[in-house]
C-alpha cells in the first residue's frame, strides 16, 4: 500500500498523459524561481545601495528611463503565450477531448457518494445494465436493475477501481448527491463530479501498482474518509480479477434478491469511527 | 465650526450632478446587476432543462399581469408629473400626483396579491417546479422593490415635505431619485413581464 | 455662498453643528463622523481577524497531529478534546467567511476607506454620514449573525466559504445564518461603495482633478466599483439558496438526488453550476477586493519614505483600474475541473493571462521607485517593503493555476491554499499592518513604538513564510485542501512532517502578533507624541491638518496645487496642499 515514492514534491506518475502536465509544471515552476530571483536580487540591492544615510540624497528628477523592465515585461508575456499555444491548449484538448473509441477501451462508470465510491464494470457484454432510482438502497447503491438483460452481468465493485495496465480507460463520472471530485493522484486525473451531469474522463497508465482515488471537492462530514483504492495490474491479472467476479456473480443469481453479490461495505463513516 | 457636505442641493460644477443623484444612479448600476443575475438564471435554467416545466401563457393571468404594466407605466408618469410640479412651486400638485403613484402602486400590489392566492389555491407553490420557483422568487424581489418605493413616496409625500419650506431644491432632488428608483422598478417588471408570462 | 452654506448646515443633521457637546453614545457608538466609523470598523475587523484566524489555530493542532485531543482547551469544544470533522468543517468554513467578508475587507475598505478618502480628497465627511453609520451597523448585525451560527444547535456553517450546493443546501441550518449574514454583508458594502465613489469624485476639493489623486483614492474608488457590481449577483444567489434551503426550490437542485440513502423530495430541474458562476463573478473581483486597498497603502507609504516621486504614476493608475476592469472576466478559471468545454477554457485562461499583465505593472512600479531613493527603514516601511516579494510570491504561483493543463493536479490542493493566503496574508495583511503602523500618528497623534513594531515584523515576516512556503510543496505532492486528517492517504502521510512544522509556525505567528496589540494598545496612551502634524512628510492631503484631525477635518480652507508625489528641486517634497513661493 504504502508507495515509496511519495514525498515533498510530484507523486510519481504512470500515466500516458502525466509527463506533459508534468513538464508544464516543471517549465513553469522554473520561470517563476528565475523571475523571483531576479526580483529579489534586485531588491536587495536596491535596500543596501539607496537606504538612507549621511551623505545619500534620493534622486528626484524622475527622468531616470529604464528599458529592461520593458524588456522582462514582454518576455513575459510572449512566455505566457506560449505556455498557452503550446502546452495547455493541446494538453487540455488531449485530456479533455479526444477521447480513445469507446471499442478500445475499458469503459467504466464510478458512481460517487457520500462517502464512497462504486465502480461499475459493464461484464463480458460489454454493455450496463439500466440503473432505476427506486432500486438503490444499501446493497445496490447505484440501483443497477438486474432483470435488465443487460445488467445480469454487470459487476460492481465498492471503493476499488481495477484496471489492466496499458489499456486507455474511458471512466464515466456521476454523483448521487452532491459535488464530489474523482481524483487519481498518480494518474494526473482529476474531474469534479456535479450531480445531475455525466462527466468522461479517459486516462491509461503504463505501470501496474496499488494507488488511490481521492475526493478532492468538500463532500459533508466524512469527505476525508472518501478514499478508495485504485490497482493498476497487468493485462492477466485483470481478466483473472474480473472472471472471478463474474462467476461469484453467478453462484449468487439464483437467490432470489435482485440485488447484488459484492458486500458493500461502506467506508467507514465518521460516526461509526467514533 | 460645523462639518459642511457640499453639493447637497446644487450640482457639483464639475460633474454636473448633486451627491445625491450620483449616488442613485450608483445603487441603480447595482441593482442592474441584481436583476441581471436572476434573469441569467433564468436564461441558464431554461436552456439548460430538457423539459421546460411550464411556460407563463399557460399557467399565468396574462390580462391581470396587463393591466398591472398599464399600472406601473402610468405610475412612472405620474411620479414624473409630482416632479415637475414641485419645479413649477406647486406643493399641492406634487402631493396629488404622488398621491395617484402610491395608489397605482398599491393597486399593482393588490392584484399581485390575487395572482398569488390564485396559485397557492391551485397549489402552486415555489416549490412546485423551477418555473414556479423562478416566478415567484423575481416577482417577490421586484414586489419588496415596490413595497420600498411605496414607503420612500408615502414619506416624501408626507413628513418628508417639511423639507420644502426649508430646502425646496433640496427636496426637488429627492423627489427625482425617488422617481429615478420608481423608474426603474418598473423597467424591472417590463422585462419581467414578457420573460415571465408571455414567453 | 453664504446662502449656501446657510442651507447645507441648515438641512444637515444637527450632530455636526454641535460635535462637541454630543453624548458619549451618539460621538462614539452611532456617530456619523468618519473617522469615528473607521476606527469602529478598524477595531471590530481586528477583533474578527483575530477569532478567525484563533479558529485556524485550532484546526492547526488537528493538522499537524491527527485525532489528538486539543491541549488545555479541547474540552471546551468536544467531549475527548479532539477536533471532531463536524468541528472542522465548521472552523473551516468560517475562517474563510469571517477572514475574507469580516475581516480584511472591512478593514482595507471600511477603515482605511473611511478614515482616509475624505480626508485625502479635502472633505470635511463622507456624502452621506447616515448611511456611512448605517454601512457599519450591517456590518456589524451580519457579523453578530455569523457568530451566532456557532450556537445554533447543529453548528455554524459547514460547506466551505464557497458553500456550493448541493452540500450547501441539504446541510444543517447554520448555513441558513450564514445566508442571512452574507445578505447583510452585502448590503453593507453596497451602502459603503456607493458613499466612497460619490464621496471622492463630488467632495474633491479645489484644484484635485482625477489624475492628482493619491494612489490610495484610486484603489479605493476601483474596489468600491467592483463591490458595487460584483456584490449584487452573491445577493441574488444567497437568495435563490436560502429559497432552496426553506421554500423547497430546486435553483441548485438537479432531478434524481440521493442523499444518504433517501430520494430527496424536490421538484428539481435545476443546477449545480449555477451558484458557481454566480459565485465567482463576486468572489473572483472579490480577490482584488482584498489587494487593491493594500497595494494604495504600500503606494503611500513608498512614496512616503523613499524620498523621491512613485515612478510611472499614470501606469500605475492605469494598471489598477484595468486590473478592475479585467476582474470581472477572469471568474471561471476557478471551475476548470467541472467539466467545462474547450471554448470556455480557452477564453477564460486567456483572460487570466491578461490579468497577470497589470498586476506585473504594479509590482514593477513599485520596485523601480526604489531605484535611486533614500530609503528610510521605518515599521511601516518594512512591511510596504516585504509586502513587494510576498506579493509577486502570490501572483507568480497564480500562473500554473492559471493554466488549464498543470492546474489539474494542482487544483483544489493546499498549492491553491499557498496561493491566495500569499496574496491576503502576507499581501494585503502586511500592507494593513503597515497602514497601522503609518497612520497610526495621524488618528492619535503619538507614534507606536519603534522597538515593538520591529520584533513584531521579523518575527511575523519568519513565521509567515514558515505557515504558507510548505503548502505548495504539498500542493505538489498531491494533497487535497479541505482535508480532516490526510494521512489516511499515501501520498498525505507521506507530506505530513510539512503539515507538522506549518503549525508550529502558526503558533508562532500568533505569539508575534502579541508585541503589535500590545503597541496598539499603550500607545494610544503612551506613545511618543508627534512633533509636527506631519511626523513622516507625506505630500497627501490627510496630512495638511492636525493630527489627530479635528472633528471638521479641515478648520482652514485647502486647496491642491499640484500631483500627489512631487518635490522640489532642492529635494524637499512638495506636499499637494502648499502653494509654491
Amino acid at each position: 500500500m504504502e508507495h515509496p515514492h511519495y514525498g515533498f514534491w510530484l507523486p510519481p506518475n504512470i500515466s500516458t498523459n502525466g509527463a506533459e502536465i508534468d513538464n508544464l509544471i516543471s517549465v513553469l515552476h522554473w520561470f517563476m524561481a528565475v523571475l523571483f530571483v531576479g526580483w529579489a536580487v534586485y531588491l536587495v540591492y536596491c535596500l543596501v545601495r539607496f537606504r538612507e544615510r549621511p551623505g545619500h540624497e534620493a534622486d528626484i528628477s524622475g527622468s531616470a528611463h529604464f528599458s529592461l523592465p520593458k524588456y522582462v515585461e514582454i518576455g513575459i508575456i510572449i512566455f505566457e503565450a506560449i505556455s498557452l499555444i503550446f502546452f495547455s491548449f493541446p494538453i487540455w484538448s488531449k485530456v479533455k477531448k479526444d477521447f480513445p473509441n469507446e471499442a478500445e477501451a475499458l469503459v467504466v462508470r464510478v458512481t460517487a457518494e457520500q462517502f464512497a465510491w462504486t465502480v461499475h464494470y459493464a461484464g463480458k457484454d460489454g454493455k450496463f445494465g439500466q440503473l432505476k432510482i427506486e432500486l438503490i438502497d444499501g446493497t445496490n447503491p447505484v440501483g443497477l436493475d438486474r432483470e435488465d438483460p443487460n445488467g445480469k452481468d454487470d459487476i460492481l465493485s465498492p471503493n476499488t477501481l481495477n484496471i489492466p495496465v496499458n489499456k486507455p480507460i474511458i471512466a464515466k463520472l456521476a454523483s448521487k448527491d452532491v459535488i464530489h471530485n474523482f481524483f487519481l493522484p498518480v494518474m494526473r486525473v482529476k474531474q469534479d463530479i456535479i450531480p445531475g451531469m455525466t462527466v468522461p474522463v479517459w486516462f491509461q497508465a503504463t505501470q501496474t501498482g496499488k494507488f488511490e482515488i481521492g475526493c478532492a471537492q468538500l463532500c459533508g462530514v466524512g469527505h476525508t474518509q472518501m478514499r478508495g483504492f485504485f490497482n493498476v495490474m497487468s493485462q492477466e491479472e485483470f481478466e483473472a480479477w474480473y472472471q472471478e467476479e463474474e462467476k461469484s456473480l453467478l453462484a449468487s443469481s439464483t437467490e432470489p434478491i435482485s440485488g447484488k453479490t459484492l458486500k458493500i461495505a461502506k467506508i467507514q463513516t465518521i460516526k461509526e469511527s467514533k | 465650526m460645523s462639518v459642511i457636505i457640499p453639493y447637497i442641493d446644487k450640482p457639483n460644477p464639475v460633474t454636473g450632478v448633486t451627491n445625491a443623484k450620483l449616488g442613485i444612479w450608483l445603487f441603480l448600476a447595482s441593482e442592474v446587476m441584481l436583476f441581471g443575475a436572476l434573469f441569467s438564471t433564468l436564461i441558464i435554467l431554461r436552456s439548460s432543462a430538457t423539459d421546460w416545466p411550464a411556460h407563463g401563457s399557460d399557467v399565468l393571468n396574462v390580462p391581470l399581469a396587463t393591466l398591472n404594466t398599464v399600472f406601473l407605466i402610468t405610475s412612472s408618469v405620474t411620479i414624473v408629473l409630482s416632479w415637475a410640479s414641485l419645479k413649477m412651486k406647486n406643493l399641492m400638485k406634487f402631493k396629488l400626483h404622488m398621491g395617484l403613484t402610491v395608489l397605482l402602486s398599491f393597486g399593482f400590489l393588490i392584484i399581485k396579491y390575487f395572482e398569488y392566492s390564485s396559485k397557492f389555491h391551485h397549489e402552486h407553490y415555489p416549490s412546485t417546479s423551477t418555473f414556479y420557483a423562478v416566478y415567484f422568487t423575481m416577482t417577490g424581489l421586484h414586489g419588496l422593490h415596490v413595497i420600498g418605493g411605496i414607503i420612500t413616496n408615502l414619506y416624501l409625500m408626507g413628513p418628508g415635505s417639511k423639507m420644502w419650506k426649508t430646502e425646496p431644491e433640496r427636496f426637488t432632488g429627492r423627489i427625482e431619485c425617488a422617481g429615478l428608483y420608481w423608474h426603474f422598478v418598473d423597467l424591472v417588471w417590463i422585462f419581467l413581464f414578457p420573460a415571465l408570462y408571455l414567453l | 455662498m453664504s446662502q449656501d452654506t446657510h442651507n447645507h448646515s441648515h438641512g444637515h443633521d444637527h450632530s455636526h453643528s454641535v460635535g462637541h457637546e454630543l453624548p458619549f453614545w451618539r460621538k462614539y457608538i452611532f456617530s456619523t463622523d468618519h473617522k469615528v466609523i473607521g476606527l469602529q470598523y478598524g477595531i471590530t475587523a481586528v477583533f474578527f481577524l483575530l477569532f478567525g484566524f484563533g479558529l485556524m489555530l485550532l484546526m492547526r493542532w488537528q493538522l499537524a497531529f491527527p485525532k489528538q485531543a486539543i491541549p488545555l482547551i479541547g474540552k471546551l469544544f468536544t467531549e475527548d478534546g479532539v477536533l471532531s470533522p463536524e468541528l472542522y468543517n465548521q472552523f473551516g468554513a468560517m475562517h474563510g467567511t469571517i477572514m475574507v467578508f469580516l475581516g480584511v475587507v472591512p478593514l482595507g475598505v471600511g477603515a482605511f476607506g473611511n478614515y482616509l478618502l475624505p480626508l485625502q480628497v479635502g472633505a470635511q465627511d463622507m456624502a452621506f454620514p447616515k448611511l456611512n453609520l448605517l454601512s457599519y451597523w450591517v456590518y456589524f448585525i451580519g457579523g453578530v449573525i455569523m457568530l451566532a451560527s456557532f450556537f445554533s444547535p447543529n453548528g455554524a456553517a459547514a460547506s466551505g466559504w464557497t458553500s456550493y450546493p448541493p452540500l450547501s443546501v441539504v446541510a444543517d441550518n447554520g448555513q441558513t445564518f450564514w445566508l442571512i449574514g452574507m445578505v447583510f454583508l452585502i448590503t453593507s458594502s453596497l451602502l459603503g461603495s456607493v458613499n466612497t465613489i460619490v464621496t471622492a469624485i463630488q467632495l474633491r476639493v479645489k484644484g484635485l482633478s482625477f489624475m492628482r489623486w493619491p494612489v490610495l483614492v484610486w484603489a479605493q474608488v476601483v474596489t468600491a466599483f467592483l463591490l458595487l457590481l460584483a456584490f449584487p449577483p452573491l445577493e441574488a444567489a444567497g437568495v435563490l439558496q436560502l429559497m432552496d434551503r426553506l421554500a423547497g426550490t430546486s435553483f441548485f437542485l438537479p432531478s434524481g438526488l440521493v442523499v444518504s440513502g433517501e430520494a430527496l423530495k424536490v421538484s428539481g430541474g435545476g443546477n449545480p453550476i449555477l451558484w458557481q458562476h454566480l459565485f465567482w463573478f463576486l468572489a473572483h473581483p472579490e480577490v482584488y477586493v482584498l489587494i487593491l486597498p493594500a497595494v494604495g497603502i504600500v503606494g503611500e507609504i513608498i512614496a512616503v519614505n523613499t524620498k523621491k516621486p512613485l515612478y510611472g504614476y499614470k501606469t500605475l493608475i492605469y494598471s489598477i483600474i484595468f486590473l478592475g476592469f479585467m476582474s470581472f472576466i477572469v471568474w471561471a478559471h476557478h471551475m476548470f475541473m467541472t467539466g467545462m468545454g474547450v471554448t470556455m477554457s480557452t477564453f477564460f485562461q486567456a483572460t487570466t493571462m491578461i490579468i497577470s499583465v497589470p498586476s506585473i505593472i504594479i509590482l514593477t512600479t513599485y520596485l523601480l521607485t526604489l531605484w535611486g531613493s533614500s530609503i528610510r527603514y521605518t515599521v511601516p516601511m518594512l512591511f510596504a517593503i516585504a509586502f513587494l516579494p510576498m506579493f509577486a510570491i502570490g501572483g507568480l504561483t497564480g500562473l500554473p493555476l492559471g493554466l488549464t493543463a498543470s492546474d489539474i493536479h494542482l487544483h483544489d490542493t493546499y498549492y491553491v491554499i499557498g496561493h491566495f493566503h500569499y496574496v491576503v496574508a502576507p499581501g494585503s495583511l502586511f500592507a494593513l499592518m503597515a497602514g497601522v503602523y503609518h497612520w497610526y500618528p495621524k488618528i492619535t497623534g503619538r507614534f507606536m513604538s519603534d522597538t515593538l513594531g520591529k520584533i513584531h515584523f521579523w518575527l511575523s515576516v519568519v513565521a509567515i513564510n514558515g505557515v504558507f512556503m510548505p503548502m505548495f510543496f504539498m500542493g505538489m505532492a498531491g494533497v487535497s485542501r479541505r482535508l480532516y486528517d490526510q494521512t489516511i492517504y499515501a501520498h498525505g502521510a507521506a507530506a505530513q512532517p510539512l503539515n507538522v512544522f506549518m503549525s508550529y509556525c502558526a503558533w508562532a505567528l500568533a505569539v508575534a502578533q502579541l508585541p503589535f496589540l500590545y503597541n496598539m494598545a499603550t500607545s494610544w496612551k503612551w506613545g511618543k507624541k508627534i512633533e509636527s502634524n506631519n511626523p513622516w512628510g507625506g505630500t497627501t492631503l490627510e496630512w495638511a491638518t492636525a493630527s489627530p484631525p479635528p472633528h471638521e477635518n479641515f478648520t482652514t480652507p485647502v486647496e491642491v496645487f499640484r500631483g500627489p508625489y512631487e518635490y522640489s528641486s532642492n529635494k524637499k517634497p512638495l506636499p499637494q496642499f502648499v502653494q509654491e513661493a
